[in-house]
């Protein structure tokens, strides 16, 4: 579909809301309006996560399961991930707040973005004052709502559990927000140029990958180890880890996401079909 | 109010090299139905994403309520309602949440329970959409078209799959829409549907209108607009019965019955009567019919399939 409308809508011209209506809205400014429009998608996008069972399972308790687990079983001591005597939660966390971002910026939102699309649920709401911009800012808004209920839970069970804090706020604000945008995007893409199913079974078969041999996780030693810096698992898992287990900033892995994220954002840009 | 809600102008788009929409132009005023007829992929649907604002034409103009629905996005679709061919609707939630939520994003909103209680959502609010039949998700959707208070209305098959029931509630709708001054533009493959309802018909068909005008009008703008069909014992063929019948008024002939084209005078039946006893037939049915939409349709479309 050539044509299809991927830019900003409507103009900024005072009094756009004139025309038509007498309601209680005429009054406010058309800013306002648009904003209350992106806050409504995105209070029903989170609240269509937190209802939907298999999001659930994805988003919360795979990650927060996987927390624990980790934290409370020698395994990172002895896959020798850790040094003999480590708090395991020095990799544990980093490695559920990874799994959170790629299970709710890219998992997440690639399978549930597909079926809109494929029930034309995507240009119903772009024929609705809401459209195709404010569309995708609520869906920018849910992922973020939703990442940061995952996040606040991961911090209390990791303080519950006892976690020594030295993290660079900072660093994981940044590596937060850019993983975020390079997952988010390469998820937009999938479900914008595949097939629901296909989407449906290849979001789930890369979360495993990602998760599994990706460098979300855990890091990868040796020549596996350089190449998976460079995907967007691996980097975003690396500058994770040393923003929450080292509290450094690695700005190298941050740049690889910078760059994914804005290749993911042209591709999506390019590509994406309403239809 | 003198302004069209709906005009469009030599509208043109095309994906790749097939041209879908080949030059159309349509109006639709307040307070009247427009249905836009057509055999599958004649354009009627890419029309409408255009009519919305959801595609940019590759050429022509589209105004609502004299506003650019592409550029002027914001301010057309706060006066317009669609409701989508495959319903448009989330699966996983349930049908209140879903109008609650479309009617957030318009200025004025329709309180939800005045859509829901006369289209009879209420007795599966409590599934998801997932879990409504085709007729339930129908109902649903056309209330998502009538949420925003629209002032021009498109309804892109409104009736497929509904039972009688369900149908008769839609049809009420849709009037009352008119009555209370909306514009509403329907698609439709039903041709009773569209005559019964429509104050105006267009026939597209390759991208083009090849028709337009009130459905009695288009009725009437074939010459042979009655016919005499006449049912026979034994059934045919009886190609000198035709042969006969022919000389007192055009005739062609069915399995078991002929078709006579034409106003017949009283004496014309009485000939026609006495050759098909000539002919040792029996008349097992008498009617005399009026050319329906669909015969012009079918006329001016072809039969075969697309």
């Amino acid at each position: 579909m050539t044509g299809a409308r991927t830019s900003a809508t409507g103009s900024n011209a005072p009094g756009a809301n004139a025309t038509g209506s007498t309601g209680a809205g005429a009054a406010r400014s058309p800013r306002d309006m648009r904003m209350r429009r992106v806050l409504a998608q995105t209070r029903f996008e989170t609240l269509a996560v937190l209802r939907n069972g298999e999001q659930l399972l994805l988003s919360l308790i795979l990650p927060l399961g996987m927390l624990v687990f980790l934290a409370r079983t020698p395994l990172l001591e002895a896959l020798e991930m850790i040094p003999p005597g480590t708090d395991p939660l020095t990799l544990a966390l980093p490695a559920a707040l990874s799994l959170c971002l790629a299970s709710t910026a890219f998992t997440g939102q690639a399978i549930a973005t597909a079926f809109d699309r494929r029930y034309g649920v995507l240009r119903q709401l772009a024929t609705t004052p809401l459209g195709t911009t404010g569309l995708i800012l609520g869906k920018l808004g849910a992922v973020i709502a939703v990442v940061l209920i995952q996040f606040a839970l991961a911090f209390a069970i990791a303080g519950v559990l006892g976690f020594d804090w030295h993290i660079d706020v900072p660093a994981l604000i940044l590596t937060t927000l850019l993983g975020t945008a390079a997952l988010l995007s390469l998820g937009l893409l999938m479900a914008g140029t595949m097939r629901a199913e296909a989407v449906l079974a290849g979001a789930n078969l890369i979360w495993v990958l990602m998760a599994g041999a990706g460098g979300l996780v855990l890091a990868h030693p040796g020549e596996w180890g350089t190449v998976v810096a460079y995907l967007p698992s691996g980097a975003l898992g690396d500058a994770m880890r040393a923003a929450v287990a080292s509290g450094t900033t690695d700005v190298k892995a941050l740049i690889v996401l910078l760059v994914w994220a804005l290749a993911g954002t042209l591709a999506a840009r390019r590509w994406f079909r309403f239809e | 109010m003198s302004q069209p809600a709906l005009s469009i102008r030599r509208l043109r788009y095309s994906y790749g090299a097939h041209e879908v929409v080949d030059g159309i132009d349509l109006q639709a005023d307040v307070g009247s139905i427009l249905a836009v007829l057509g055999p599958n992929g004649a354009g009627k649907s890419t029309t409408i994403s255009l009519a919305v604002g959801t595609r940019a034409p590759d050429a022509g103009e589209v105004r609502i309520f004299g506003l650019d629905p592409w550029r002027d996005h914001e301010r057309t679709s706060v006066l317009t309602g669609v409701m989508l061919q495959d319903g448009g609707l989330p699966m996983s939630s349930k049908p209140l949440q879903v109008l609650g939520h479309l009617g957030s994003l318009y200025p004025d909103p329709v309180p939800v329970e005045e859509l829901a209680g006369p289209l009879g959502i209420g007795d599966f609010a409590n599934r998801t959409i997932r879990r409504l039949s085709g007729g339930q998700r129908q109902r649903v959707a056309l209330a998502a078209a009538l949420i925003g208070r629209p002032r021009l209305v498109f309804l892109d098959e409104p009736c497929a799959g509904l039972d009688p029931q369900s149908r008769a509630v839609v049809h009420d709708f849709i009037r009352d829409l008119r009555g209370q001054g909306v514009a509403v533009v329907l698609t439709t493959h039903d041709l009773a549907e569209a005559e019964e309802l429509a104050d105006e018909v267009v026939v597209i068909d390759r991208g083009r209108i090849i028709a337009h005008g009130a459905p009695e009008q288009l009725r009437n703008s074939s010459p042979e607009n009655r016919r005499l069909v006449i049912g026979l014992a034994p059934p045919g063929p009886y190609p000198d019965l035709v042969t006969a019948l022919n000389a007192i008024a055009p005739t062609s002939a069915g399995d078991s019955s002929v078709v006579v084209a034409g106003t017949l005078t009283s004496a014309q039946i009485a000939d026609l009567c006495q050759a098909i006893a000539a002919a040792g037939q029996s008349i097992t049915d008498i009617q005399m019919q009026a050319q329906s939409l669909s015969d012009v349709f079918f006329e001016l479309t072809g039969r075969p399939l697309r």
